[in-house]
């Protein structure tokens, strides 16, 4: 920051384009004598200097990239994996400097926590030194008004009876008027006799520059708490079932720093049923969704059942969390019995969607009952066809020929020790397969409402059909529109700074649009006596910054307070 | 013979590309027969001058004041230092036929544009600017808007820049009505939203902004370059920049341009994280296009920061602006076809 001589100016860095240049022949003198303090001083002033906020602004742009090339853990977690397995050697490379977490980097935070230290470091004395230009009269009028920016020059109009001094009085109050009702801050003076009005506006441009800076600083600070209070968790609800807002009721959950569970509010959230609709006239675009609605049902420890819907672009607000539906897929229902004929597993199975036509694979585990554990990898085609290969693949993505098949395997499932292990992915490495594959065996196929044999006679597995019993039709009767039920994958947030971070945004904005278009200027008009006696009025301006009307401002005030220049003509 | 809505559409936008071409060519006549006035002005100088020492008058002298020519004649009839050291040195030239065929066709390959663009809401039932070849169609479209606006609105002359512009819109107009085209198909659930219709409509807009910045920034560091030459006496080409504004007055309408589209892409940006909190249940999570969104805004803020930088206004802070826009359209392609990301909506 340099002390500028002009204390109405707005104080800038001192390489700004509009402070005062640095007189070379000082800093040279002042330099091989730098003690501790200077050095310090020296190092904040380049921190805090333009080229400095430039060179870490062009950086930051710079080192975002990266994140773009890579996959992020924070936004494609799979897609890191896949690198891993794709790239097995560059990844731990990339993976040590930190190329996974771009944005949560040393390197990149340390960019933008020296670039937030050098905005402190910027609009504080700014701020202040705009507190007291706040508070400062206008300038005196300059001597020569006509070096300044759309000098011009008008005759006073003196009326018979009057001295050209009350005249020149008289003018300069009502300039001084008109100037004030447009909105400029006014100072009268009177250099040698000659009145004067001194006027400056735009005071908002800097309030505006000011504000958009420090809204920025309230964005940074709002998301880095906003993560540490909030929480988000995940949770796959099959329709009919009920999630509670608890923890341990979520599949997964990512709390922040300074979260603790206490803060959740236990509620029921009951998915009734999940619509979903897809195109089927347009040629062009059959099965392509068109719409997702989750109905649920919402109750809270006191109070009434309510019923409500989640959409995709429409989430549910309700007991400080916020619900939203992003994605779903179908869960069908299978049951296993053993030799005995006892059941050992029933449950609606998540299946997890491959393709747009919900080709999507299941596993089912089946701990206890059997002579050993059993596992069992499906594949369910909501609308079954089949490839050239020989291989199935889904055609539509609604249920008109639903299919599962089965592939069995027996042994260790793994989860004996408590290591926990996902629901949706079967390790065959301390099992044997019995169908499928090179066994020889053919997969099990199922259609709704189907029971097969298991292999070895182990038992039998039904996939059963979920069609309700108050419909006319069932899936015996070929129609199978509700004979699998489906499951919304809901992710439930609660982010308690998120309306910070959008008023900090809002204020960017205002802020922005104010510090570039509102222009600050200054303006002067003077009663100037000329050597032979006759008084004109001068006008004449100055510009604090980018101010493209500038000379217009000038001619149009010189108009309308003494009148339209007299045409060289006459 | 039945056309469809949107066959309608193809039709324009084929019939507008054909008219831009025109106009194109048109635009580059005007150009090539600026820098012939350019060469003959200075080409009359150095008669001018010739005649002058002829005629045995001072050498030496301005002769060339009061003419329209580039260069004060000196003995080798050089464009001396004070014809440019003004900020103009620039030959007077007027709006020649084809520069006037230029715009006239311009108008009417904007006309036919708009019919394609409106023809093709029609069809779908919806805003036009939901895959990437309807970002295409409507983007570009706004880029010829802005243009014509700004040749309406503007107190300089930039009729010159419908080479740029013209050019611009007919490849990208070509290459989206060839590898990009969809046929309307209905919104899938995530674009279902009000957001659309603004996020993607002031997104486009103020890429339309950034292109004629761009235009202007480049134009503005040839002229810049032409300038320091005259200014060291070197002979510099008369090429149609003798014509054109200076690089002040040119960078000043780059600077206005571009503060446009900054504020409309923080806005853009803005827009956007509202909307993935709805739809995507997060305001912000570095998908790589809002990464690449960051980006273009980090930039086109250096670019403001730069000009308010003591010893980068001018050639360093236009170089900034140029990479803003090579970014945007970095981030309009290659981001759209070739990443991953959230943002999956070209409709390939």
């Amino acid at each position: 920051m340099s002390p500028q001589s002009d204390p109405g100016a707005p104080s800038r860095p001192a390489d700004h384009i509009d402070s005062v240049e640095p007189d070379a022949a000082e800093a040279s003198v002042t330099g091989p004598k730098l003690g501790f303090v200077g050095w310090v001083r020296f190092g904040w002033r380049q921190l805090t200097s333009m080229r400095t906020a430039l060179l870490l602004l062009l950086l930051l742009a710079i080192a975002a990239v990266p994140g773009s090339l890579v996959p992020q853990r924070s936004s494609d977690p799979n897609g890191v994996t896949q690198y891993f397995d794709d790239n097995p050697r560059l990844a731990p490379i990339l993976d040590s400097v930190q190329m996974f977490d771009v944005y949560t980097s040393a390197w990149f935070s340390a960019i933008y926590l020296l670039l937030f230290v050098s905005l402190i470091g910027c609009i504080i004395p700014r701020t202040k030194h705009h507190f007291e230009a706040l508070r400062a009269r206008p300038p005196r009028t300059p001597v020569r008004l006509s070096r300044l920016a759309g000098f011009t020059e008008r005759e006073l109009p003196v009326s018979t009876g009057s001295t050209s001094d009350a005249a020149a009085e008289a003018s300069i109050d009502a300039a001084s008027k008109q100037l004030r009702q447009a909105g400029y801050r006014v100072e009268r003076y009177a250099l040698r006799g000659e009145p004067s009005v001194s006027a400056e506006r735009g005071y908002l441009r800097e309030t505006g520059n000011l504000v958009f800076h420090t809204a920025l600083l309230g964005v940074l600070v709002a998301v880095g708490f906003g993560g540490g209070f909030g929480f988000s968790g995940q949770r796959v609800i099959v329709e009919g079932q009920t999630f509670v807002n608890t923890l341990a009721a979520f599949d997964s959950f990512n709390p922040g720093r300074f979260f603790n569970d206490t803060r959740l509010t236990p509620y029921r959230l009951s998915l009734e049923n999940l619509d979903a609709v897809y195109e089927t006239r347009n040629q062009d675009a059959i099965g392509q969704p068109i719409d997702f609605t989750a109905h649920v049902t919402v109750q809270g420890q006191q109070g009434e059942a309510e019923e409500r819907t989640v959409k995709v672009n429409e989430p549910l607000y309700t007991h400080g969390t916020d619900v939203y539906l992003l994605g779903n897929g179908y869960a069908p229902t299978i049951t296993v019995k053993n030799a005995a004929g006892e059941v050992v597993f029933t449950d609606a199975v998540p299946f997890l969607p491959q393709d747009a036509n919900l080709t999507s694979i299941g596993v089912v585990k089946v701990p206890d009952g059997m002579p050993e554990q059993l596992g069992m990898v499906g594949f369910f085609y909501p609308t079954q066809s089949e490839l050239t290969t020989g291989a199935y693949t889904s055609s539509y993505p609604d249920l008109i020929l639903p299919v599962l098949t089965l592939n069995v395997y027996e042994g260790d499932l793994g989860i004996d020790e408590g290591t926990p292990t996902s629901v949706y992915t079967l390790d065959p490495s301390t099992m044997e397969q019995l169908t499928g594959g090179d066994t020889g065996v053919d997969s099990i196929e199922l259609k709704p409402g189907e029971t097969a044999e298991l292999p070895n006679g182990l038992g039998t597995v039904t996939f059963d059909d979920a069609t309700p019993e108050s419909s006319s039709t069932d899936a015996a009767d070929g129609d199978y529109s509700q004979s699998v039920p489906r499951f919304a994958s809901f992710d439930i947030h609660h982010d308690p700074t998120q309306i910070w971070v959008l008023i900090f945004a809002a204020l960017i904005l205002g802020g922005l649009l104010v510090s570039l278009f509102v222009p600050r200027r200054r303006m002067w008009v003077k009663a100037v006596t000329k050597p032979d006696g006759r008084v004109v009025l001068e006008y004449a301006a100055l510009a604090r910054g980018e101010d493209p009307g500038l000379e217009e401002a000038v001619t149009s005030f010189a108009d309308k307070h003494a009148g339209p220049r007299p045409s060289p003509v006459e | 013979m039945q056309l469809t809505l949107d066959e309608i559409s193809i039709l324009c936008v084929y019939s507008a590309m054909v008219v831009y071409a025109i106009a194109f060519i048109a635009f580059s006549i005007d150009l090539a027969k600026r820098s012939a006035a350019a060469t003959a002005a200075t080409d009359a100088a150095l008669v001018e001058a010739k005649q002058a020492v002829a005629v045995g008058a001072a050498s030496d002298a301005t002769a060339g004041t009061g003419s329209t020519a580039t260069a004060a004649p000196g003995a080798s009839a050089r464009p001396s230092k004070t014809a440019a050291g003004t900020g103009t040195g620039a030959v007077a030239y007027g709006r020649s036929p084809s520069l006037r065929v230029g715009v006239a066709m311009t108008v009417l390959a904007w006309l036919l544009h708009l019919t394609a663009d409106v023809t093709r809401g029609f069809a779908a039932g919806r805003v036009p600017w939901a895959n990437m070849y309807e970002f295409a169609l409507t983007g570009t479209l706004i880029i010829t808007t802005v243009f014509l606006v700004v040749i309406v609105i503007s107190k300089h002359d930039l009729r010159f820049l419908g080479t740029f512009v013209t050019g611009l819109v007919l490849v990208l107009l070509g290459v989206a009505a060839l590898n990009f085209y969809v046929s309307p198909i209905p919104l899938p659930p995530a674009l279902q939203s009000v957001w659309l219709v603004i996020h993607v409509f002031v997104a486009s807009a103020s890429v339309g902004l950034f292109a004629l910045g761009f235009a202007l920034s480049v134009v503005q560091l040839m002229q810049s370059r032409r300038e320091a030459l005259l200014d060291t006496a070197k002979a510099a080409k008369a090429t149609f920049l003798a014509t054109l504004p200076d690089s002040v007055t040119l960078e000043n309408l780059a600077y206005r341009v571009n503060i446009i589209g900054f504020i409309m892409w923080t806005f853009t940006l803005m827009a956007g994280s509202i909307w993935a909190e709805k739809a995507w249940g997060r305001y912000w999570g570095w998908d790589t296009k809002e990464v690449w969104t960051f980006i273009i805004w980090v930039v086109y803020a250096g670019y403001i920061h730069a000009r308010a930088t003591r010893g980068w206004r001018g050639s360093r802070s236009a170089w900034l602006a140029i990479i803003g826009f090579s970014a945007v359209l970095f981030n309009f392609t290659v981001v759209n076809l070739f990443f991953k990301g959230l943002h999956a909506y070209s409709g390939l």
